[in-house]
């Protein structure tokens, strides 16, 4: 296998992969492809070292859009393919992707122990609070009050689920949110969360100008979040409970060792594991 | 006496070709008899014999009855007889709901502790009742035990050498040093001087065989073993009775070859976790039961769309839904062959013995890793969680040729439709053979596609890569002649092989044939099977006769058919498959 660590010379438009998008004109999800392009290239990552898992749904589509390696997995399941992919071949960037139904309803358990397995890895969720490609039903970060579905004509009545809050309890390494409306402080947060050793999540707010067009009013509320990021769980856990879902940047950065099993031969040969049978 | 079972001189009433004997310990959690059991298995492999113990519990996980079920025999066994020749209870807490599987009759020999009371629904099976001072020569002993003092009663009684025990003991009592090694063996001299003392037991002596090397193996072990053996080196799972020993034995043992074992949340994350190491280049296994198959099944269908080669052992119980955890049932082939959504062709495989578990699974994985696809191995309770004394089986090493993509190539196209379906596969690292794997349908290149022609060619492919591979003999075991065939798979093949050496020892003709591969089906392999055949019955431990309509589904079967479809928890028996057969013959 050909390998090289790094490839300085690539810019961000060569981490594309020329593939069309399927996206609504004015959707949020092409900024945080070209955020993730731009973070690849700043970090002068080797396309073929470099793998993106995702979902089910509209944002799940982005790693056909990229020149790296991809998997478009089952609904809910991006995680634990991650996961899977990450921990027997450790020598790979590895980033899973996905929307907010994805991530914090159908793969909501997986959400919960991927943060509390803290694999390195970073997870981007694309936060529109509305599930897109089934033509739009509420998702667990929709309001309770909004009512334009069909689904659930008089509101959810049901409290919206608070995302980085959950990361942190169940032991996520690095907590950050980001904006489709600012690609470049995007870009900034997700080489800082690939940085950092350990699960890393990043809320990642992208409008949906079809189902939610008062979205757009998002860019006018995003703004940088006036702290740095802390190491201490408790501050974190203040910060994020009182958040109102717009401040941006890195909340919160553990310094817990991430989950990963050293693969190394002790064996000469298989035939010493049947000792054991031999009576 | 003359009328008692023994190794010597088998029971003339009980046509066997088998020679043997069987044990059945009984006692209530904690008393000891699994342990005791498993040490009077491997002494008697110490000693030369061949030899199987199931254990049999309730659903609790600790505390009620427990039975160890043993067989011992000169000979290879994979099976049961359900009667047995000696029954020892340590108590008789509960002991009434082994009634169902431990059968006695008037030549049994029924052992209990002094003072304990047979219940009735034991003693009215019949056999001679003996008491021996089980606990009050315990007691006499520093640190001894009734299990103990049971194993020297049983080791004199079937004429297995104490020197034989000695070496079991002394090897699993190891870690608790010399002084737990004397004790055991005081209770294991003092329960064979109190067996030989009691009047008009008869030696049930052996004659000594050739000792060469044996294993003492349970079927989920060696499905770990064929695991490693095939290549495999990510496990991810989550536990589940009764599968839950593969994954045992894999976690330190995967280690030691550079592999690693993951516990997941939920089965729903091991299968995905298994399809990203997979296809990170890492051959990929889960174990499960019943209720996990079902919680995988849409990944399996991930696994075959996107052609990332997995394996999944599926260690079957009773069904449906929690059913029986701790029983065996062959219930699962549909889902395993029916399940997944969409037209998805994939592998199905099932071991045969408890020594098979080992080959076909290391075969499952190399046909998984061949045909870039999903293997799923219906092994089951009785397979898995039964120790046998088995020859050490042959090292068989097949050549894989799946990914076959290692260095930049200019054409690369993952999903490119050719003459065999197996379509190049790169793994990340590889420079410029960067792709997109897929659940979505999709053309030769990866990208997403609804076209009709994309849909008829890569559903081709899929297809045309089983149905073209050459599956060799190994699809099944075929042996015999005869116009009288019994067609089966799976644990049932035990029973219904012995039932075959029965009828052949009066001189039937009787072919047997137990399906390894049932996915895809060979109809002309089968044909070429059964030809001149004209009765075929048809033997599988599931109430809904699974395997029967699988069999009229995709098959052409000459003759006369009859189903045999007995449901679990007990196990098949030869006399059942024999009994049957000769009721057909006789109408």
């Amino acid at each position: 296998m050909e390998m090289a660590n790094t490839c300085p010379s690539l810019k961000a438009k060569d981490y594309k992969s020329g593939t069309k998008p399927v996206w609504c004109p004015g959707c949020g999800d092409y900024s945080v492809l070209l955020a993730i392009t731009k973070a690849m290239a700043e970090m002068s990552l080797s396309p073929e070292n470099v793998a993106l898992v995702s979902g089910i749904g509209c944002s799940s589509r982005l790693p056909a859009y990229l020149n790296v390696y991809g998997f478009h997995a089952v609904h809910g399941r991006a995680l634990p393919v991650a996961t899977g992919l990450k921990v027997s071949r450790p020598d790979l960037t590895v980033l899973a992707a996905g929307g907010d139904g994805d991530g914090f309803s159908i793969g909501g358990n997986h959400f919960m122990h991927a943060c509390r397995r803290n694999v390195d890895m970073t997870y981007i969720v694309m936060d529109n609070q509305v599930y897109g490609m089934t033509k739009g039903q509420a998702s667990p970060t929709t309001d309770p009050d909004w009512d334009k579905s069909k689904l659930t004509p008089g509101g959810t009545k049901i409290n919206p689920y608070y995302p980085l809050v959950i990361a942190l309890a169940s032991g996520a390494n690095f907590i950050a949110r980001a904006s489709s409306t600012d690609p470049n402080g995007a870009a900034k947060v997700l080489v800082d969360a690939m940085q950092h050793p350990g699960f890393s999540f990043v809320h990642m707010l992208s409008p949906c100008v079809t189902f939610r067009p008062e979205q757009k009013d998002w860019k006018k509320m995003v703004r940088a979040a006036p702290v740095e990021p802390t190491t201490d769980p408790a501050v974190a856990a203040k910060r994020l409970m009182t958040d109102d879902n717009f401040f941006l940047g890195t909340l919160y950065k553990g310094n817990r060792a991430p989950y990963q099993p050293e693969l190394k031969t002790s064996v000469e040969h298989i035939s010493e594991l049947e000792k054991g049978f031999i009576l | 006496m003359n009328d008692f079972a023994s190794l010597a001189t088998p029971p003339t009433q009980h046509i066997g070709v088998t020679r043997s004997l069987s044990i059945a310990m009984l006692g209530s959690g904690g008393s000891g008899v699994m342990t005791a059991g498993g040490q009077l298995l491997d002494a008697a492999g110490q000693a030369g014999w061949y030899g199987m113990m199931t254990r049999s519990s309730g659903p609790q996980i600790r505390g009620g009855e427990a039975a160890a079920l043993l067989r011992l025999s000169p000979k290879p066994v994979e099976t049961h007889k359900g009667r047995f020749d000696i029954l020892l209870a340590i108590d008789w807490l509960n002991a009434d709901r082994f009634v169902g599987e431990i059968i006695l009759d008037s030549n049994s020999i029924v052992i209990g502790d002094q003072g304990g009371t047979v219940p009735e629904a034991i003693s009215r099976m019949g056999g001679r009742y003996v008491e021996l001072p089980l606990s009050e020569l315990a007691k006499g002993i520093s640190g001894g035990r009734p299990n103990m003092v049971a194993l020297g009663a049983l080791a004199h009684l079937i004429g297995l050498p104490i020197d034989a025990l000695e070496a079991v003991l002394t090897k699993s009592l190891s870690k608790k040093g010399q002084e737990a090694v004397d004790a055991s063996m005081a209770g294991v001299r003092a329960g064979a001087e109190q067996a030989s003392a009691v009047p008009d037991i008869p030696d049930f002596k052996v004659e000594a065989n050739a000792k060469q090397e044996r294993w003492s193996i349970t079927g989920n072990e060696a499905a770990g073993l064929g695991a490693i053996r095939g290549g495999v080196r990510f496990v991810a799972a989550y536990p589940i009775t009764p599968g839950t020993e593969i994954l045992e034995w894999l976690a330190p043992n995967l280690k030691k070859v550079g592999g690693v074992l993951v516990q997941a949340e939920d089965e729903l994350a091991s299968i995905n976790q298994l399809i990203g190491g997979s296809f990170g280049g890492t051959p990929s296994l889960t174990a499960t039961s019943g209720p996990g198959l079902a919680l995988m099944i849409e990944s399996i269908g991930l696994a075959v769309a996107s052609e990332t080669p997995v394996v999944v052992v599926d260690v079957m119980r009773g069904g449906p839904s929690t059913g029986i955890p701790t029983k065996s049932e062959q219930s699962d082939l549909n889902i395993a062959i029916y399940g997944l959504h969409g037209d998805a062709p994939h592998i199905v495989v099932a071991p045969m013995s408890i020594g098979d578990c080992l080959f076909t699974t290391q075969w499952a994985t190399h046909l998984a890793e061949t045909l870039q696809t999903a293997s799923i191995v219906l092994s089951d309770q009785s397979l898995g969680q039964t120790r046998a004394l088995i020859d050490r089986p042959a090292d068989i090493a097949f050549v894989s040729g799946g990914r076959s993509i290692t260095s930049r190539s200019e054409d690369f196209k993952r999903y490119a439709v050719n003459d065999s379906g197996v379509s190049p596969m790169s793994i990340p690292g590889t420079v410029g053979c960067q792709y997109t794997a897929d659940g979505l349908e999709h053309s030769p290149t990866g990208t997403p596609s609804s076209r009709a022609e994309d849909h008829i060619q890569q559903l081709n492919k899929r297809k045309r890569k089983l149905d073209q591979f050459d599956y060799g003999d190994h699809w099944a075991l075929t042996e015999g002649e005869g116009e009288i065939a019994v067609l089966t798979w799976g644990s049932s093949t035990g029973p219904v092989s012995e039932a075959i050496d029965m009828l052949r020892a009066e001189g039937y003709k009787v072919r047997l044939i137990s399906m390894r591969l049932l996915l895809p089906a060979q109809p002309q392999r089968l044909a070429q099977a059964l030809q001149g055949v004209e009765r075929t019955l048809i033997v599988e431990q599931c109430h809904g006769a699974q395997f029967h309509h699988y069999l009229r589904a995709h098959y052409d079967l000459p003759g006369e058919i009859r189903s045999m479809a007995i449901p679990g928890p007990l196990m098949i028996r030869p006399d059942d498959v024999y009994s049957e057969l000769k009721a057909w013959e006789n109408a």
